[in-house]
Protein backbone atom coordinates (compact mmCIF):
# COMPACT_ATOMS: atom_id res chain seq x y z
CA UNK A 1 0.00 0.00 0.00
CA UNK A 2 1.31 3.44 -1.02
CA UNK A 3 2.66 5.54 2.20
CA UNK A 4 2.14 9.36 1.23
CA UNK A 5 2.98 10.40 5.20
CA UNK A 6 6.15 9.34 6.49
CA UNK A 7 5.90 11.01 9.67
CA UNK A 8 7.54 10.48 12.69
CA UNK A 9 6.45 8.63 15.64
CA UNK A 10 5.75 11.54 18.17
CA UNK A 11 4.25 13.04 14.73
CA UNK A 12 1.78 10.15 14.30
CA UNK A 13 1.77 10.55 18.56
CA UNK A 14 0.13 13.83 17.71
CA UNK A 15 -1.68 12.85 15.23
CA UNK A 16 -3.96 10.09 17.15
CA UNK A 17 -4.46 12.82 19.73
CA UNK A 18 -6.06 15.15 17.13
CA UNK A 19 -9.32 15.96 18.48
CA UNK A 20 -10.54 15.37 15.31
CA UNK A 21 -9.48 11.95 14.57
CA UNK A 22 -12.41 9.62 13.35
CA UNK A 23 -13.74 7.33 16.50
CA UNK A 24 -15.19 4.17 16.06
CA UNK A 25 -18.64 5.88 16.68
CA UNK A 26 -18.02 8.22 13.15
CA UNK A 27 -17.07 4.94 11.18
CA UNK A 28 -19.81 2.13 12.35
CA UNK A 29 -22.17 3.98 9.91
CA UNK A 30 -19.89 4.73 7.03
CA UNK A 31 -18.69 1.26 7.09
CA UNK A 32 -21.77 -0.98 8.32
CA UNK A 33 -25.53 -1.02 6.72
CA UNK A 34 -26.77 -1.60 9.72
CA UNK A 35 -25.71 -2.08 14.05
CA UNK A 36 -27.76 -3.10 16.70
CA UNK A 37 -25.64 -2.35 19.89
CA UNK A 38 -26.56 -4.95 22.81
CA UNK A 39 -25.28 -4.30 26.12
CA UNK A 40 -24.00 -5.92 29.51
CA UNK A 41 -21.51 -9.14 30.30
CA UNK A 42 -24.47 -10.86 31.98
CA UNK A 43 -22.07 -10.76 35.54
CA UNK A 44 -21.69 -6.97 36.41
CA UNK A 45 -22.78 -4.10 34.33
CA UNK A 46 -22.06 -2.57 31.10
CA UNK A 47 -19.15 -1.33 30.23
CA UNK A 48 -19.13 2.46 27.99
CA UNK A 49 -15.53 1.74 26.75
CA UNK A 50 -16.01 -1.09 24.92
CA UNK A 51 -19.48 -1.44 22.94
CA UNK A 52 -20.59 -4.88 21.04
CA UNK A 53 -23.24 -5.86 18.91
CA UNK A 54 -24.80 -7.45 15.88
CA UNK A 55 -23.56 -5.46 12.53
CA UNK A 56 -23.67 -6.10 8.75
CA UNK A 57 -21.09 -4.90 6.22
CA UNK A 58 -21.71 -5.31 2.61
CA UNK A 59 -25.16 -8.13 3.62
CA UNK A 60 -22.50 -10.18 5.83
CA UNK A 61 -23.75 -10.53 9.23
CA UNK A 62 -20.95 -9.97 11.82
CA UNK A 63 -20.70 -9.17 15.72
CA UNK A 64 -18.62 -6.03 16.13
CA UNK A 65 -16.40 -5.26 19.20
CA UNK A 66 -15.31 -1.97 19.80
CA UNK A 67 -13.24 0.33 21.90
CA UNK A 68 -14.60 3.68 22.35
CA UNK A 69 -13.06 7.10 22.32
CA UNK A 70 -14.52 10.00 23.06
CA UNK A 71 -15.06 13.44 20.45
CA UNK A 72 -15.19 15.36 23.27
CA UNK A 73 -15.05 15.25 27.00
CA UNK A 74 -18.58 14.43 27.52
CA UNK A 75 -18.13 11.07 25.39
CA UNK A 76 -15.07 10.85 27.45
CA UNK A 77 -16.02 10.33 30.38
CA UNK A 78 -18.80 7.99 29.43
CA UNK A 79 -16.48 5.97 27.78
CA UNK A 80 -13.82 6.55 30.22
CA UNK A 81 -11.11 7.76 27.54
CA UNK A 82 -11.67 4.05 26.25
CA UNK A 83 -10.03 2.62 28.90
CA UNK A 84 -12.00 -0.73 30.33
CA UNK A 85 -12.78 -2.15 33.09
CA UNK A 86 -12.96 -6.37 33.53
CA UNK A 87 -16.64 -6.19 32.86
CA UNK A 88 -15.94 -4.72 29.46
CA UNK A 89 -13.76 -7.12 28.44
CA UNK A 90 -16.24 -9.70 29.11
CA UNK A 91 -18.94 -8.48 27.48
CA UNK A 92 -16.62 -8.57 24.72
CA UNK A 93 -15.80 -12.84 25.06
CA UNK A 94 -19.88 -12.92 25.91
CA UNK A 95 -20.29 -11.28 22.32
CA UNK A 96 -17.75 -13.01 20.51
CA UNK A 97 -18.78 -16.32 21.83
CA UNK A 98 -22.27 -15.57 20.54
CA UNK A 99 -20.59 -14.52 17.33
CA UNK A 100 -19.06 -18.52 17.41
CA UNK A 101 -22.71 -20.46 17.94
CA UNK A 102 -23.95 -18.22 15.14
CA UNK A 103 -21.17 -18.88 12.81
CA UNK A 104 -20.74 -15.37 12.48
CA UNK A 105 -17.30 -13.34 12.35
CA UNK A 106 -16.07 -11.11 14.45
CA UNK A 107 -15.06 -7.59 13.77
CA UNK A 108 -12.70 -5.76 16.59
CA UNK A 109 -11.82 -2.26 16.50
CA UNK A 110 -8.61 -1.50 18.57
CA UNK A 111 -8.46 2.58 19.97
CA UNK A 112 -7.25 2.31 23.86
CA UNK A 113 -4.20 3.79 25.84
CA UNK A 114 -4.86 0.55 27.97
CA UNK A 115 -6.80 -1.09 30.39
CA UNK A 116 -8.37 0.84 33.53
CA UNK A 117 -6.08 0.75 36.29
CA UNK A 118 -7.97 1.67 39.33
CA UNK A 119 -9.40 -0.24 42.65
CA UNK A 120 -12.60 -1.21 41.32
CA UNK A 121 -10.89 -2.86 37.65
CA UNK A 122 -8.48 -5.03 40.40
CA UNK A 123 -11.55 -5.49 42.52
CA UNK A 124 -13.48 -7.37 39.83
CA UNK A 125 -10.27 -9.17 38.21
CA UNK A 126 -8.95 -7.22 35.76
CA UNK A 127 -6.07 -9.93 35.25
CA UNK A 128 -8.19 -12.18 35.16
CA UNK A 129 -11.04 -10.82 32.53
CA UNK A 130 -7.66 -9.80 29.80
CA UNK A 131 -6.41 -13.53 30.44
CA UNK A 132 -9.37 -15.02 29.76
CA UNK A 133 -9.89 -12.92 26.52
CA UNK A 134 -6.53 -13.46 25.13
CA UNK A 135 -6.92 -17.34 25.52
CA UNK A 136 -10.76 -17.91 24.69
CA UNK A 137 -10.14 -15.55 21.38
CA UNK A 138 -7.28 -18.13 20.07
CA UNK A 139 -9.71 -20.94 20.32
CA UNK A 140 -12.61 -19.01 18.74
CA UNK A 141 -14.52 -21.35 15.94
CA UNK A 142 -15.06 -18.20 13.73
CA UNK A 143 -13.04 -15.90 11.58
CA UNK A 144 -11.60 -12.83 13.88
CA UNK A 145 -10.32 -9.62 12.18
CA UNK A 146 -8.99 -6.79 14.07
CA UNK A 147 -8.33 -3.08 13.15
CA UNK A 148 -6.07 -0.78 15.40
CA UNK A 149 -8.09 2.70 14.47
CA UNK A 150 -5.46 5.13 16.92
CA UNK A 151 -3.76 3.84 19.84
CA UNK A 152 -3.13 0.05 20.78
CA UNK A 153 -2.03 0.07 24.00
CA UNK A 154 -0.77 -3.01 25.95
CA UNK A 155 -2.88 -6.07 27.54
CA UNK A 156 -5.80 -3.87 27.30
CA UNK A 157 -5.72 -3.59 23.47
CA UNK A 158 -4.64 -7.14 23.14
CA UNK A 159 -7.83 -8.58 24.43
CA UNK A 160 -9.29 -7.69 21.46
CA UNK A 161 -6.43 -8.00 19.25
CA UNK A 162 -6.29 -11.96 19.01
CA UNK A 163 -7.24 -12.66 15.56
CA UNK A 164 -6.60 -14.16 12.11
CA UNK A 165 -5.24 -10.65 10.81
CA UNK A 166 -4.72 -7.47 12.02
CA UNK A 167 -4.12 -4.54 10.27
CA UNK A 168 -3.12 -0.83 11.55
CA UNK A 169 -4.36 2.58 10.01
CA UNK A 170 -1.12 4.04 8.97
CA UNK A 171 -0.57 6.54 11.41
CA UNK A 172 -1.62 4.22 14.54
CA UNK A 173 0.73 2.99 17.25
CA UNK A 174 0.34 -0.57 18.73
CA UNK A 175 2.69 -0.83 22.01
CA UNK A 176 3.63 -2.46 24.84
CA UNK A 177 2.73 0.23 26.86
CA UNK A 178 2.26 3.64 26.22
CA UNK A 179 5.00 5.93 25.36
CA UNK A 180 4.44 7.90 28.64
CA UNK A 181 4.04 4.33 30.71
CA UNK A 182 7.30 3.08 29.32
CA UNK A 183 9.23 6.51 30.03
CA UNK A 184 8.06 6.54 33.50
CA UNK A 185 8.85 3.04 34.27
CA UNK A 186 12.29 2.94 32.39
CA UNK A 187 13.27 6.21 32.76
CA UNK A 188 11.23 7.49 35.83
CA UNK A 189 10.08 10.08 33.86
CA UNK A 190 7.32 9.86 32.07
CA UNK A 191 7.54 13.84 30.42
CA UNK A 192 10.28 11.60 28.21
CA UNK A 193 7.16 10.26 26.42
CA UNK A 194 8.57 11.59 22.81
CA UNK A 195 11.68 10.10 23.25
CA UNK A 196 10.13 7.04 24.07
CA UNK A 197 7.70 7.16 21.00
CA UNK A 198 11.42 7.20 18.75
CA UNK A 199 12.79 3.90 20.31
CA UNK A 200 9.80 1.55 21.36
CA UNK A 201 9.20 0.80 17.82
CA UNK A 202 5.16 1.05 17.33
CA UNK A 203 4.45 2.15 14.17
CA UNK A 204 2.49 0.43 11.45
CA UNK A 205 5.50 -0.13 9.62
CA UNK A 206 7.45 -1.75 13.20
CA UNK A 207 4.28 -4.19 13.38
CA UNK A 208 4.63 -5.54 9.73
CA UNK A 209 8.32 -6.04 9.84
CA UNK A 210 7.95 -7.76 13.76
CA UNK A 211 5.33 -10.17 12.32
CA UNK A 212 2.44 -8.78 14.53
CA UNK A 213 0.14 -7.10 11.87
CA UNK A 214 -0.66 -8.54 8.75
CA UNK A 215 -1.35 -5.09 6.85
CA UNK A 216 -1.63 -1.49 6.67
CA UNK A 217 -4.69 0.63 6.07
CA UNK A 218 -3.65 3.69 4.79
CA UNK A 219 -4.97 7.36 5.62
CA UNK A 220 -5.44 10.40 3.29
CA UNK A 221 -3.18 12.87 3.13
CA UNK A 222 -2.69 14.89 6.56
CA UNK A 223 -4.22 11.98 8.71
CA UNK A 224 -7.29 9.70 9.12
CA UNK A 225 -9.25 13.72 10.17
CA UNK A 226 -8.84 15.31 6.95
CA UNK A 227 -11.12 13.04 4.82
CA UNK A 228 -12.97 10.26 7.62
CA UNK A 229 -14.89 8.67 4.65
CA UNK A 230 -12.29 8.17 2.37
CA UNK A 231 -10.64 6.25 5.46
CA UNK A 232 -13.94 4.20 6.14
CA UNK A 233 -13.63 3.33 2.64
CA UNK A 234 -10.38 1.87 3.40
CA UNK A 235 -10.88 0.40 6.12
CA UNK A 236 -14.39 -1.27 5.04
CA UNK A 237 -12.09 -2.82 1.74
CA UNK A 238 -9.86 -4.12 3.95
CA UNK A 239 -12.77 -5.65 5.62
CA UNK A 240 -14.96 -7.22 2.85
CA UNK A 241 -11.62 -8.66 1.30
CA UNK A 242 -10.35 -10.08 4.52
CA UNK A 243 -13.88 -11.82 5.63
CA UNK A 244 -14.11 -13.45 1.85
CA UNK A 245 -10.67 -14.46 2.39
CA UNK A 246 -10.98 -16.11 6.19
CA UNK A 247 -14.61 -17.58 5.60
CA UNK A 248 -13.51 -19.52 2.87
CA UNK A 249 -11.08 -21.45 5.38
CA UNK A 250 -11.87 -24.51 6.98
CA UNK A 251 -12.56 -23.62 10.63
CA UNK A 252 -9.47 -25.99 11.85
CA UNK A 253 -6.78 -24.95 9.44
CA UNK A 254 -7.97 -20.80 10.32
CA UNK A 255 -7.66 -22.07 13.95
CA UNK A 256 -3.80 -23.57 13.19
CA UNK A 257 -2.60 -20.88 11.30
CA UNK A 258 -4.33 -18.00 14.13
CA UNK A 259 -1.90 -20.33 16.91
CA UNK A 260 0.82 -20.17 13.94
CA UNK A 261 0.52 -16.84 13.65
CA UNK A 262 1.65 -15.55 17.33
CA UNK A 263 3.19 -18.95 18.34
CA UNK A 264 6.42 -17.52 15.94
CA UNK A 265 6.47 -14.00 17.29
CA UNK A 266 9.55 -13.88 19.53
CA UNK A 267 13.51 -13.12 19.21
CA UNK A 268 15.91 -15.73 20.90
CA UNK A 269 18.69 -18.24 19.81
CA UNK A 270 19.96 -21.69 21.51
CA UNK A 271 23.53 -21.53 22.25
CA UNK B 1 4.11 -35.18 55.39
CA UNK B 2 7.37 -35.95 57.33
CA UNK B 3 9.44 -36.90 54.35
CA UNK B 4 8.49 -33.09 53.39
CA UNK B 5 9.04 -31.38 56.75
CA UNK B 6 12.35 -33.49 56.76
CA UNK B 7 13.47 -32.29 53.03
CA UNK B 8 12.41 -28.92 53.74
CA UNK B 9 14.52 -29.12 57.22
CA UNK B 10 17.95 -30.34 55.56
CA UNK B 11 17.49 -27.87 52.76
CA UNK B 12 20.65 -25.37 52.45
CA UNK B 13 19.82 -21.78 51.30
CA UNK B 14 22.17 -19.97 49.89
CA UNK B 15 22.79 -16.71 52.13
CA UNK B 16 23.57 -14.66 49.77
CA UNK B 17 21.04 -14.68 47.42
CA UNK B 18 18.41 -13.00 50.08
CA UNK B 19 20.52 -9.80 49.69
CA UNK B 20 20.12 -9.73 46.48
CA UNK B 21 16.07 -10.80 46.11
CA UNK B 22 16.33 -7.74 48.97
CA UNK B 23 17.81 -5.19 46.99
CA UNK B 24 15.59 -6.08 44.04
CA UNK B 25 12.53 -4.65 45.87
CA UNK B 26 12.55 -2.10 48.63
CA UNK B 27 15.05 0.43 48.20
CA UNK B 28 14.36 3.01 51.12
CA UNK B 29 15.49 1.22 54.13
CA UNK B 30 18.85 2.46 54.61
CA UNK B 31 17.78 5.85 56.33
CA UNK B 32 15.50 4.36 58.72
CA UNK B 33 17.74 2.28 60.33
CA UNK B 34 19.93 3.87 62.91
CA UNK B 35 21.45 0.50 63.96
CA UNK B 36 23.93 -0.70 60.80
CA UNK B 37 22.70 -4.09 60.60
CA UNK B 38 24.83 -5.42 57.63
CA UNK B 39 22.56 -6.12 54.74
CA UNK B 40 23.21 -10.28 54.50
CA UNK B 41 22.86 -10.25 58.08
CA UNK B 42 19.29 -9.07 57.84
CA UNK B 43 15.97 -8.83 56.26
CA UNK B 44 13.33 -6.32 56.38
CA UNK B 45 9.85 -7.86 55.62
CA UNK B 46 8.42 -5.38 53.23
CA UNK B 47 5.03 -6.39 55.09
CA UNK B 48 5.45 -6.04 58.46
CA UNK B 49 8.17 -3.88 58.13
CA UNK B 50 10.30 -5.59 60.99
CA UNK B 51 14.09 -6.85 60.77
CA UNK B 52 14.81 -10.49 60.68
CA UNK B 53 18.01 -11.78 61.00
CA UNK B 54 19.12 -13.83 57.71
CA UNK B 55 19.84 -17.16 59.45
CA UNK B 56 16.08 -16.91 61.49
CA UNK B 57 14.31 -16.10 57.77
CA UNK B 58 16.17 -18.65 56.23
CA UNK B 59 15.48 -21.78 58.44
CA UNK B 60 12.03 -20.47 58.11
CA UNK B 61 12.44 -21.17 54.51
CA UNK B 62 12.29 -17.45 54.39
CA UNK B 63 9.11 -16.97 55.32
CA UNK B 64 8.68 -13.88 57.84
CA UNK B 65 8.63 -15.23 61.40
CA UNK B 66 6.31 -12.25 62.37
CA UNK B 67 3.56 -11.60 59.47
CA UNK B 68 3.88 -14.83 56.84
CA UNK B 69 5.29 -12.72 54.22
CA UNK B 70 6.92 -15.85 52.01
CA UNK B 71 9.83 -13.41 50.54
CA UNK B 72 10.98 -14.02 47.14
CA UNK B 73 13.03 -17.20 46.88
CA UNK B 74 15.96 -18.12 43.75
CA UNK B 75 14.02 -20.83 41.01
CA UNK B 76 16.79 -23.25 42.27
CA UNK B 77 15.84 -22.83 45.86
CA UNK B 78 11.77 -23.70 44.87
CA UNK B 79 13.11 -26.28 42.97
CA UNK B 80 14.71 -27.82 45.86
CA UNK B 81 11.45 -27.85 47.73
CA UNK B 82 8.84 -28.56 45.42
CA UNK B 83 10.27 -31.58 43.88
CA UNK B 84 11.58 -35.11 43.94
CA UNK B 85 15.32 -34.70 44.71
CA UNK B 86 17.62 -35.43 41.11
CA UNK B 87 13.98 -35.61 39.05
CA UNK B 88 14.72 -32.31 36.98
CA UNK B 89 15.32 -33.07 33.37
CA UNK B 90 15.78 -29.07 32.27
CA UNK B 91 14.31 -27.88 28.96
CA UNK B 92 15.79 -25.17 26.76
CA UNK B 93 18.80 -24.27 29.17
CA UNK B 94 20.38 -22.75 27.00
CA UNK B 95 18.02 -19.99 25.39
CA UNK B 96 18.73 -16.76 25.26
CA UNK B 97 17.28 -13.91 24.42
CA UNK B 98 18.02 -11.56 21.39
CA UNK B 99 17.28 -7.65 20.78
CA UNK B 100 14.10 -7.74 18.47
CA UNK B 101 13.76 -4.20 19.07
CA UNK B 102 16.84 -2.84 19.08
CA UNK B 103 16.85 -1.36 22.80
CA UNK B 104 20.06 0.67 23.79
CA UNK B 105 22.10 -1.11 26.40
CA UNK B 106 19.30 -4.19 26.55
CA UNK B 107 22.59 -6.36 25.13
CA UNK B 108 24.97 -5.30 27.97
CA UNK B 109 22.25 -5.52 30.61
CA UNK B 110 21.55 -8.87 29.92
CA UNK B 111 25.23 -9.87 29.65
CA UNK B 112 25.39 -8.58 33.27
CA UNK B 113 22.98 -10.19 34.75
CA UNK B 114 23.82 -13.45 33.34
CA UNK B 115 26.96 -13.19 35.03
CA UNK B 116 25.84 -12.00 37.91
CA UNK B 117 22.92 -14.64 38.56
CA UNK B 118 24.43 -16.61 36.75
CA UNK B 119 20.44 -17.13 34.84
CA UNK B 120 20.08 -17.07 31.22
CA UNK B 121 16.49 -15.19 31.59
CA UNK B 122 13.88 -15.12 34.07
CA UNK B 123 12.44 -18.79 33.59
CA UNK B 124 13.37 -22.09 34.44
CA UNK B 125 11.50 -25.52 32.70
CA UNK B 126 11.76 -29.34 32.54
CA UNK B 127 10.00 -32.13 33.81
CA UNK B 128 10.40 -33.57 36.60
CA UNK B 129 8.55 -35.57 39.43
CA UNK B 130 6.52 -35.04 42.71
CA UNK B 131 6.05 -37.72 45.18
CA UNK B 132 6.76 -40.24 41.76
CA UNK B 133 3.97 -38.06 39.45
CA UNK B 134 5.71 -37.40 36.38
CA UNK B 135 4.93 -33.38 35.79
CA UNK B 136 6.46 -30.23 33.86
CA UNK B 137 7.10 -27.69 36.03
CA UNK B 138 8.32 -23.69 35.43
CA UNK B 139 9.62 -21.66 37.57
CA UNK B 140 10.06 -18.05 37.34
CA UNK B 141 12.73 -16.19 38.91
CA UNK B 142 12.44 -12.26 39.75
CA UNK B 143 16.25 -11.49 40.45
CA UNK B 144 16.61 -11.70 36.60
CA UNK B 145 15.10 -8.37 35.79
CA UNK B 146 12.07 -8.55 37.91
CA UNK B 147 10.73 -11.80 36.28
CA UNK B 148 9.78 -9.53 32.97
CA UNK B 149 8.22 -12.00 30.37
CA UNK B 150 10.39 -11.50 26.81
CA UNK B 151 10.94 -13.78 24.69
CA UNK B 152 12.95 -16.21 26.39
CA UNK B 153 9.58 -16.77 29.05
CA UNK B 154 7.37 -16.50 26.66
CA UNK B 155 8.98 -19.45 24.44
CA UNK B 156 10.40 -21.42 27.25
CA UNK B 157 6.48 -21.41 28.90
CA UNK B 158 4.71 -22.17 25.77
CA UNK B 159 6.86 -24.83 25.02
CA UNK B 160 6.27 -26.34 28.62
CA UNK B 161 2.72 -26.15 27.66
CA UNK B 162 3.20 -27.72 24.09
CA UNK B 163 5.08 -30.62 25.98
CA UNK B 164 2.91 -30.71 28.74
CA UNK B 165 -0.33 -31.35 25.80
CA UNK B 166 1.98 -33.73 23.46
CA UNK B 167 2.86 -35.73 26.49
CA UNK B 168 -0.03 -35.80 28.34
CA UNK B 169 1.31 -34.58 31.85
CA UNK B 170 0.37 -31.66 33.75
CA UNK B 171 1.72 -28.40 34.31
CA UNK B 172 2.42 -26.63 37.03
CA UNK B 173 3.86 -23.13 36.96
CA UNK B 174 5.44 -20.99 39.65
CA UNK B 175 4.77 -17.21 38.62
CA UNK B 176 6.62 -14.36 39.52
CA UNK B 177 6.60 -11.48 37.49
CA UNK B 178 6.71 -7.53 37.39
CA UNK B 179 5.25 -7.80 34.06
CA UNK B 180 6.47 -6.81 30.61
CA UNK B 181 9.56 -6.92 29.22
CA UNK B 182 9.94 -3.06 28.22
CA UNK B 183 13.00 -3.88 26.37
CA UNK B 184 11.20 -5.59 23.77
CA UNK B 185 8.62 -3.44 23.09
CA UNK B 186 5.55 -5.42 21.20
CA UNK B 187 7.68 -8.62 20.92
CA UNK B 188 6.86 -8.98 24.83
CA UNK B 189 3.21 -8.13 24.47
CA UNK B 190 2.71 -10.55 21.94
CA UNK B 191 4.24 -13.57 24.46
CA UNK B 192 0.68 -12.45 26.47
CA UNK B 193 -0.96 -14.37 23.62
CA UNK B 194 1.43 -17.28 22.38
CA UNK B 195 1.34 -18.55 26.49
CA UNK B 196 -2.14 -18.07 26.92
CA UNK B 197 -2.63 -19.69 23.75
CA UNK B 198 -0.14 -22.58 24.97
CA UNK B 199 -2.43 -22.89 27.96
CA UNK B 200 -5.69 -23.86 25.80
CA UNK B 201 -3.46 -26.12 23.83
CA UNK B 202 -2.91 -27.97 27.31
CA UNK B 203 -6.72 -28.00 27.67
CA UNK B 204 -7.38 -29.21 24.76
CA UNK B 205 -5.60 -32.32 25.61
CA UNK B 206 -7.08 -32.87 29.22
CA UNK B 207 -4.18 -32.04 31.09
CA UNK B 208 -4.19 -29.91 34.30
CA UNK B 209 -2.25 -26.80 34.64
CA UNK B 210 -1.89 -25.52 37.98
CA UNK B 211 -0.26 -21.69 38.85
CA UNK B 212 0.98 -21.01 42.15
CA UNK B 213 1.33 -17.41 42.22
CA UNK B 214 4.87 -16.47 44.30
CA UNK B 215 5.83 -12.96 45.16
CA UNK B 216 5.45 -10.49 43.09
CA UNK B 217 2.51 -12.08 40.08
CA UNK B 218 1.81 -8.70 38.09
CA UNK B 219 1.43 -6.83 34.90
CA UNK B 220 1.28 -8.75 31.75
CA UNK B 221 1.77 -12.34 33.34
CA UNK B 222 -1.34 -12.05 35.50
CA UNK B 223 -3.23 -10.76 32.74
CA UNK B 224 -2.10 -14.36 30.57
CA UNK B 225 -0.81 -17.60 31.89
CA UNK B 226 -0.81 -17.07 35.66
CA UNK B 227 -4.88 -15.99 35.54
CA UNK B 228 -5.58 -19.16 33.72
CA UNK B 229 -4.62 -22.02 36.18
CA UNK B 230 -7.59 -24.88 36.13
CA UNK B 231 -6.27 -24.57 39.86
CA UNK B 232 -4.63 -20.81 41.47
CA UNK B 233 -2.55 -21.82 44.57
CA UNK B 234 -0.87 -18.37 46.00
CA UNK B 235 1.71 -18.21 48.80
CA UNK B 236 0.57 -16.11 51.27
CA UNK B 237 0.88 -12.85 51.52
CA UNK B 238 2.49 -11.79 48.41
CA UNK B 239 1.37 -9.14 45.65
CA UNK B 240 -0.77 -10.29 43.66
CA UNK B 241 -2.67 -7.85 40.57
CA UNK B 242 -2.45 -6.33 36.95
CA UNK B 243 -1.98 -2.54 37.49
CA UNK B 244 1.08 -1.64 40.15
CA UNK B 245 -0.04 -0.31 42.92
CA UNK B 246 1.06 3.28 42.90
CA UNK B 247 0.01 3.77 39.81
CA UNK B 248 -3.42 3.23 41.04
CA UNK B 249 -2.68 5.82 44.27
CA UNK B 250 -1.06 7.82 41.47
CA UNK B 251 -4.93 8.15 39.99
CA UNK B 252 -6.94 8.18 42.74
CA UNK B 253 -4.79 10.65 45.20
CA UNK B 254 -4.39 8.67 48.05
CA UNK B 255 -2.86 5.49 49.54
CA UNK B 256 -4.60 2.40 49.37
CA UNK B 257 -4.94 -0.18 52.16
CA UNK B 258 -2.10 -2.69 53.27
CA UNK B 259 -3.79 -5.98 52.00
CA UNK B 260 -4.93 -4.36 48.52
CA UNK B 261 -3.54 -6.96 45.92
CA UNK B 262 -2.97 -9.59 48.42
CA UNK B 263 -3.37 -13.01 48.31
CA UNK B 264 -5.77 -12.85 50.76
CA UNK B 265 -7.21 -10.11 48.56
CA UNK B 266 -7.19 -12.25 45.57
CA UNK B 267 -8.94 -15.12 47.68
CA UNK B 268 -11.79 -12.47 48.65
CA UNK B 269 -12.62 -11.25 45.48
CA UNK B 270 -13.08 -14.73 43.67
CA UNK B 271 -9.76 -15.01 41.86
CA UNK B 272 -7.41 -17.90 43.98
CA UNK B 273 -8.29 -21.31 44.78
CA UNK B 274 -6.17 -21.70 47.37
CA UNK B 275 -3.21 -19.93 49.35
CA UNK B 276 -0.76 -22.78 50.86
CA UNK B 277 2.25 -22.42 52.44
CA UNK B 278 5.38 -22.75 51.38
CA UNK B 279 5.91 -25.59 54.15
CA UNK B 280 3.02 -27.62 52.78
CA UNK B 281 3.35 -26.57 48.82
CA UNK B 282 4.67 -29.70 47.74
CA UNK B 283 2.38 -31.83 49.88
CA UNK B 284 -0.63 -29.90 48.48
CA UNK B 285 0.50 -30.39 44.33
CA UNK B 286 1.07 -34.24 44.86
CA UNK B 287 -2.27 -34.15 46.34
CA UNK B 288 -4.37 -32.10 43.89
CA UNK B 289 -2.41 -34.08 41.13
CA UNK B 290 -3.56 -37.42 43.05
CA UNK B 291 -7.36 -36.42 43.04
CA UNK B 292 -6.89 -35.62 38.90
CA UNK B 293 -6.17 -39.16 38.83
CA UNK B 294 -2.32 -38.61 37.97
CA UNK B 295 -0.35 -41.60 39.25
CA UNK B 296 3.34 -42.06 40.75
CA UNK B 297 5.56 -43.11 37.95
CA UNK B 298 6.35 -46.70 38.16
CA UNK B 299 10.03 -47.22 39.79
CA UNK B 300 12.61 -48.35 38.04
ZN1 LIG C 1 6.81 -9.68 57.97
Amino acid sequence: MEMNNKLTPPERLDLIRDKDRPTVRDYIPMIFDEFIELHGDRYYGDDRAIIGGLASIKGIPVTLIAEVKGRNLNENKESNFAMPHPEGYRKALRLAKQAEKFHRPVICFIDTPGAFCGVEAENRGQGEAIARNIMEFMTLKTPVISVVLGEGGSGGALALGVCDKLAVLENSIYSVISPRGFASILWKDGGREREAASIMKITAEDMLELGVAEEIISEPFGGAQNDPSETAENISEFLLKTLKEKMAIDIDVLLNERYTKFRKIGEFEEQ
Amino acid sequence: MLEDLLDVVKLRFNVNSASDAEKDGEKDEKKENPVEIPKDLAFKCPRCLNMIMTDELVKNLKVCPECGYHSRISSEERLNLTIDKGSFIEFDKDMVSKNPIDFPGYDVKQSELREKTSLKDAVITGECKIRGIRCVIGIMDSRYMMASMGSVVGEKITRAFEYGAEHKLPVIMFTASGGARMQEGIVSLMQMAKTSGAVAKLSEARQLYIAVMTDPTTGGVTASFASLGDIIIAEPKVVIGFAGRRVIEGTIKQRLPDDFQTSEFMLEHGFVDIIAERKTMRRTLAHILKLNGYKPAEEV
